[in-house]
This record gives C-alpha cells, structure tokens and sequence, in this order.
C-alpha cells in the first residue's frame, strides 16, 4: 500500500481521541445532553424513560395504525396524550421553542421529526381557550 | 487484477442471495415489502366496526341556495381555512345546479361520497387511500406520498391537495402539505363516540334538517327509515361506485 | 500528434457538455428543492389540474424511453444486423430517458422523502404500484442486456435478454398508458385504447429521440449514415408516426361518436382555446404530417430532412402530452349530467392552467439528467455504432 505510514498515523489519531472525547460526553454538568423542560402534568410518562427513549418512535408508528385504521383514539401510546401532558408551561407546545419537550431532544440527537407537518403541537384544551390556529 | 472467475461468481452469487432474502425478511418479523391490506381492528367493540356502513341523506328540497352551515360547520370542526384560492382545500362545497332542458334548480352540498368501490382507494400506490371497515374512505397520511393520482380517479372531485405548509392544526385533525384529503365523515367525532358529523348536525340546530347522517347498515335508524320511505339517488349512479352519500330531491 | 490533440478535444468536448448537463440537471433540482419547501403552490398546478408540466416531461421521457429500446429489439430479436450495431446505444438512452423521466415524478410528489413508503408498501390493484416494480426491473433488465452485448462471453445471452427486455417494456408501457386507461371518471381517459396508443406512440417518439442522439453523435464525430439505411429509418420512422396518427384519430372519432362524450371532444378540437391549437397544429401538423412529409419526400427525406422531422416529432409529443394530460383536466368531471353547474370549488368551469416557472426548470432539469447519463456513458463505454466494422463485430 501506498500511503500505508498516513493511514496509520490518522487511525492512531483517531483512536487516541475517542475514549478521550467520549467521556467528556457523560457528565450533563458540561452541558453536552439537551434540556428537556420535565413534563407539565401528571406525575409519569406512560412508560419508563430509558424505553421510552428507545422506542417511543416504535410505539407511536404502531399506535398510528390503530388509530387511522382501526379508530382507536386515547390509547396508552397516542401522540396526543404525549402532547397533552409535555406541552411546554411556557410556550404551550411540544415544538415551538428550543427547549420544548419533542424539538429538544430530536435537534440534539439530529433527528428530523416529521410528525409536526401535519399534528398539533398544543393540546386541544389550550387550543381552544386561544383563537384558535390559523391554518 | 487477475481475471479470478471464483470470486466474482461468489461475489455475485452472495449479492443475489441477500438482495433476495432481503424482499422477504429483514429480521424476525421484519418484512422489508408490506403489502396493502384492508385493516380490521383486533377489537370490534371499539373503533371501525365492520357491522356498521355510514352514510348520509341529504334532501336537496331543503337546502337553500346560499346556506353554507355545513361548508362553515365543517370548516370550523376540521381546522380548514375559509378557500379564497384554487389551491385552498375544500372538503364539502356547495353546488348550484340548474338542469338545462327544464330550468328547475337546486342547491346541493357535495363532498366525499364514501363509496362503497372507491376509484381512489384502488389506484392509491401505497395503499395511504383506504376504506375503513365501518366504510368511512380515509387517506393515512402517514403513507401518503402525494403523487395525487386518487385526485384523478375520483368522478366527484371530493379530494383537495394541500400546497403549503400548515400551521394550528386541530389536534383530532391532523393534515398537512404535501398530502391528500377528504371529508372524513368526522371520524374523529364517531369514534369518541359523538353519533353524527358537524356538518348534519349545524343543518339540524339551523333547523332547515336537510342533512341525515347515520347508519345504513342497521334497518332501526333513522337514515334507514328515511332512505326506504322517499326515493333518493346516487350521484353519478351509473360509475356503480355504491356511494354512501344519497340525495334525495335530484 | 494528430491523435493526441483529438483525444485532448474529446476529452474538453466531454467535460464541456458533462458541466452543462450537471448545471441543467442542478437548477432542475433546485427547483424541486423549493418546491417541497413551499409546497406546491409555487406551481401552477391547484386542486383541479393536480398533474402539470412536469408529467408532461416526465411521461415523454418515460415512454419515448420504452420505444428508443425498439432499435435493440429488432437487432437482438428480430437478428437486423445494422439495427444490432446500434443497440447498445438504444439501451444507454433508454436508461439514461428512464432515469431523467422517474427523476421528475419522484420530485413532483408532494412528499418526495417519502419515495422509500413508495417503494416498500404496495397496493396491487394499483397501476402505480406495479409501475414501481415495472419501471426499476426495467432499468435492471436493460443494465443486463447491456452487459450480454458488451461482454464477449455473454453475448450468445443477448438474444434472450433482449427478449426479456421487449417483452417488459410492452408490460411497462402497457402500464403507463393504463394510468389513464383505468380512470373512470374523466372523459379524456378510462379507454382500453390508451395501452396500445402509448405503445406505438412510444415506437415512435423512441425511434425519433435515437436517431437524434445518433446523428448528433455521427456530426461530432464526421461520419455519415449509410444512405440505403438512413432511408430505411427514415420510412420505419414515417409508419411509427402515421400508425400513431392513426389510433389518435380512432380515440377521437369514436370518443366523439357518443352524445355524452361530445362537449368534451368539442373543448379538445375546437373550443377549448389552447388545446385545439396544440391539438392540430402542435401534434397533427407540426408532429405529424410534417414529419411524415419530410420522411416520405423523395426530394426531402436526406440526412438533414430525416434530423428536422425527429426533431418536430419530438415537439409533437410534448404538444400531444400536454393536451392529453392538462385538457383532460382542465375539462370539469361531470358530476350532475344534463345540468349547468357551478360551486366554489370549480364545478363546471373549464379550470385554468399556466405553467409557473419552478415546472418548467424541473422539466427540463429531467432532461438534463438525460443528457448527463447518456454524456456520461458514451465517453465511458463504446456505444458509437460501428457500422464499418464486419457484421458480427458485436
């Protein structure tokens, strides 16, 4: 191989830097996880967090054809239950400002959430007290 | 390189072989293709049921030209915006029809007719138009790609494309851009359990009660009842897409 | 020296035109760019003409792509010697016409991310969802055929893979024209005669867009068509055109033979402003009957008369296209036959259509991506016809 010596010294570089970097992303003191404003109502989340983490996606994308197909509404997993208890105390919404419940986590993670395009990010009770959205 | 026929045939064959298992399963219950099917609830107590059809009675004879309470009550409960321009969705509309060789007119809402064959539902590529077990015809925006093709298919131009982006969204009414749409029956409002949609309940508290909304499927009710005593239609009757809209009055 | 310095221009010549398809081909994305983000209001499509300008392009490219594998087909098939000459070039525009034309209808969709749900849930009784499958095998099967042709070993397997090749784009094809074919509900479409009209359409518009490409290639490159084989294209050429001139006046006739059929058929050939006269003048005269003056003439059908008909044929169909595809929208659905209607919605109005900007940029920016492959792939492989080499030399 040519360039055998580069590859090797940039392998190396990387391998020297990566324990390195990952443990300066443990602590939450140095700012590197997102703020997640904690849900506004209730007392827990339908599931733990560490599941909820990992597989809320699937829940919600198996829930959405119980619903759409099937006409199940305000089941355990249905989105707008998640809106109505994390919706922000300030902003009201899930995904309005930066440190709001769904937009906090998927920008940090750089995760584009689609769900928004289409779904109400305020729940239905503070929708109606307001003038209503504009569509 | 050397002209080494083993390892190129042994490449090939490997990339055949995955490419083929990967049609069929990716993991465990995994499949890589899903194929359309009509979707049934695992609980017929709750949600869609299948023993039940949908439809509606309108009798056009009381319907005045000029009265918008159903486009206004449906505008209102779906979060749509008053249309000012051809890109604006429209769910209901009314129509104004006057009949050539007789000049008789009539007033007529027209919104998805909720047939019983739909054209959109059959030409739908990924299965996003569908027809709910309880008849309602739906568009699952989470499939939908928008090719608008549905659009083409269906004679009574119930189905709207929306061409921007939305905001304020109803919660039970989720829509955006990019997606197809169409009354929907207020399915929201059937399955929490409300017994009529917004627009045939607005006609009723207006008192002119053109609108009937209930189920064809059981002989007790009063959409029922109505359809067996006076003469109603179909619209484009001849397409034999069973609506589940009537009119009565054309 | 004389070889270096032509290798030099070559290579200029390819970089020069591989700059301007990637520019056509970029501005054609960018355009689709805006479009997803500002939806389609930016076009001039609405809720009553829901497919515009880029189906127009989009179905071109798609069957003109079918028909230009035609001259392979009667090569590999058919066992025409010169036709086989030139069939790796028909199969690398097929290709290339395939891709530029999926490129547009994959960016027309109102969610274009979404071309993964496309292609992962399928609803068969959909021509759309079988189109998905037809229109990738197509690309796969060509991309094999191609190799049958290029690799010696193989070669014996290009009667088989071109076989399969045909007998996939008449399903394909067949499939393009039953999107319209199965709709019920507008009076311009839900005819079986749609299937076999965009099959000899495609012959045509195939055969056009390959002798194009082939002359282009032949004047860059100094050489010249054999006159015994330039007129033998020229006239399979002019029965392509007059065939398809032929079924376009039966869909016509017939359609307007019914009482129900004839406002329609009125708003097409006489009253709906924009579309008679793209009708007769676009397609019937400038796509046609010119053409097949300029094929047939014994005077006028040279090298230079046959390129000047290709290239009229080719605006016949975007002129035919665009009345097929935006007429038979702009026409209303008959909802309450017999009667005068009208609504907020646009019933009974003749809906208006005017092609915005970010369309036409798409359009042809699909073109563009044409143009790239097929750039691309002639300075790649050897696809120049080889017409003086001995007959077996491929």
């Amino acid at each position: 191989m040519r360039h055998a010596g580069l590859i090797l010294a940039v392998l190396a570089l990387v391998a020297a830097v990566t324990p390195w970097s990952a443990s300066r992303a443990d602590t939450a003191k140095r700012g590197l996880l997102p703020a997640i404003e904690p849900a506004a109502k209730g007392e827990r989340c339908v599931e733990d967090t560490a599941t909820m983490r990992r597989n809320h996606m699937r829940f919600l994308e198996h829930q959405r054809d119980d619903t759409v197909h099937g006409g199940i509404r305000g089941a355990k997993h249905s989105l707008k239950g998640c809106v109505d208890c994390h919706a922000s105390k300030t902003t009201g919404s899930v995904a309005a400002a930066k440190t709001d419940f769904c937009v906090a986590c998927h920008s940090f993670a750089a995760v584009k959430v689609d769900c928004f395009g289409c779904h109400a990010t305020k729940p239905a009770a503070a929708l109606a007290t307001t003038s209503g959205g504009k569509p | 390189m050397s002209d080494d026929p083993g390892r190129r045939g042994f490449l090939g064959l490997a990339a055949a072989a995955t490419a083929g298992l990967a049609g069929v399963v990716l993991a465990p219950g995994i499949r890589l293709v899903e194929v359309a099917q009509a979707a049934t609830p695992a609980d017929a107590s709750i949600g869609a049921n299948p023993k039940v059809r949908w439809g509606m009675l309108i009798d056009t004879t009381k319907c005045a030209s000029g009265c918008t309470d159903c486009v206004d009550a449906c505008q209102t409960e779906n979060g749509l915006a008053k249309p000012t321009r051809s890109t604006d969705p429209q769910w209901i509309r009314k129509v104004e029809i006057k009949e050539i060789k007789t000049g008789r007119q009539a007033s007529v809402p027209v919104m998805c007719q909720h047939c019983a064959e739909p054209p959109c539902v059959d030409v739908c590529p990924t299965g996003a138009s569908f027809k709910r077990a309880d008849g309602i015809v739906l568009v699952d925006r989470h499939s939908c790609i928008g090719c608008r093709y549905c659009m083409m298919a269906c004679p009574y131009k119930a189905r709207s494309f929306v061409h921007e982006p939305l905001t304020g969204q109803k919660p039970d009414v989720p829509r955006g851009k990019g997606c197809v749409e169409s009354c929907t029956l207020c399915v929201h409002r059937l399955d929490a359990g409300q017994k009529t949609t917004a627009c045939a309940e607005a006609c009723t508290r207006a008192g002119h009660g053109a609108i009937v909304f209930g189920d064809l499927n059981d002989p007790a009710s009063e959409i029922s009842r109505r359809v067996r005593e006076v003469r109603s239609t179909q619209l484009r009757a001849d397409l034999r897409l069973d609506p589940g809209v009537r009119y009565a009055g054309l | 020296m004389q070889t270096l310095v032509h290798a030099r221009n070559e290579s200029r010549n390819f970089w020069l035109l591989a700059t301007l398809g990637a520019l056509v081909t970029a501005v054609g994305l960018g355009a689709a760019h805006l479009m997803e983000e500002h939806g389609h209001a930016i076009t001039g499509m609405d809720n009553a003409v829901v497919w515009g300008l880029p189906h127009v392009f989009a179905i071109f490219m798609i069957v003109a792509a079918s028909g230009v594998l035609n001259v392979a087909s009667i090569g590999s098939v058919f066992g025409k010697p010169d036709y086989k000459k030139r069939a790796p070039l028909s199969g690398l525009l097929s290709i290339a016409m395939l891709a530029g034309g999926l490129m547009v209808l994959m960016l027309d969709l109102g969610r274009p991310e979404r071309i993964v749900v496309a292609a992962t849930h399928y609803n068969f009784s959909s021509v759309f969802a079988w189109n998905v499958l037809l229109y990738s095998g197509m690309v796969a099967i060509v991309v094999l055929y191609l190799w049958t042709m290029f690799e010696r070993r193989f070669n014996a397997w290009s009667r088989p893979a071109g076989i399969a090749a045909l007998v996939w784009r008449f399903v394909l094809t067949t499939g393009t024209g039953s999107i319209f074919g199965f709709l019920v509900a507008r009076q311009a479409y839900g005819t079986a005669l749609l299937a076999p009209l965009f099959i000899v359409l495609s012959f045509g518009w195939g055969l056009a867009v390959f002798l194009i490409v082939q002359a282009t290639m032949y004047r860059w490159n100094g050489r010249h068509l054999e006159p015994a084989l330039q007129r033998r294209l020229a006239r399979l050429l002019g029965v392509f055109v007059a065939a398809a001139l032929f079924l376009v006046a039966v869909q016509h006739l017939t359609s307007g033979y019914f009482a129900r059929q004839q406002a329609f058929e009125a708003f097409i050939l006489r009253d709906g402003g924009v579309y008679p006269w793209l009708f007769w003048g676009g397609y019937v005269l400038v796509g046609a009957a010119l053409p097949l003056l300029l094929l047939f003439h014994p005077r006028l059908g040279g090298e230079g008369g046959m390129l000047a008909a290709c290239l009229l044929i080719v605006l016949g169909a975007f002129a035919w296209l665009y009345v097929f595809i935006i007429g038979g929208q702009a026409f209303p659905l008959e909802i309450f036959p017999g009667a005068e209607v009208s609504s907020s919605f646009g019933d009974g109005q003749i809906a208006g259509y005017l092609p915005a900007w970010p369309e036409w940029l798409l359009g042809i920016g699909g073109l563009g991506a044409a143009f790239l492959l097929t750039v691309i792939g002639v300075r790649a492989f050897d696809f120049m016809p080889q017409d003086d080499l001995a007959a077996g030399g491929h």
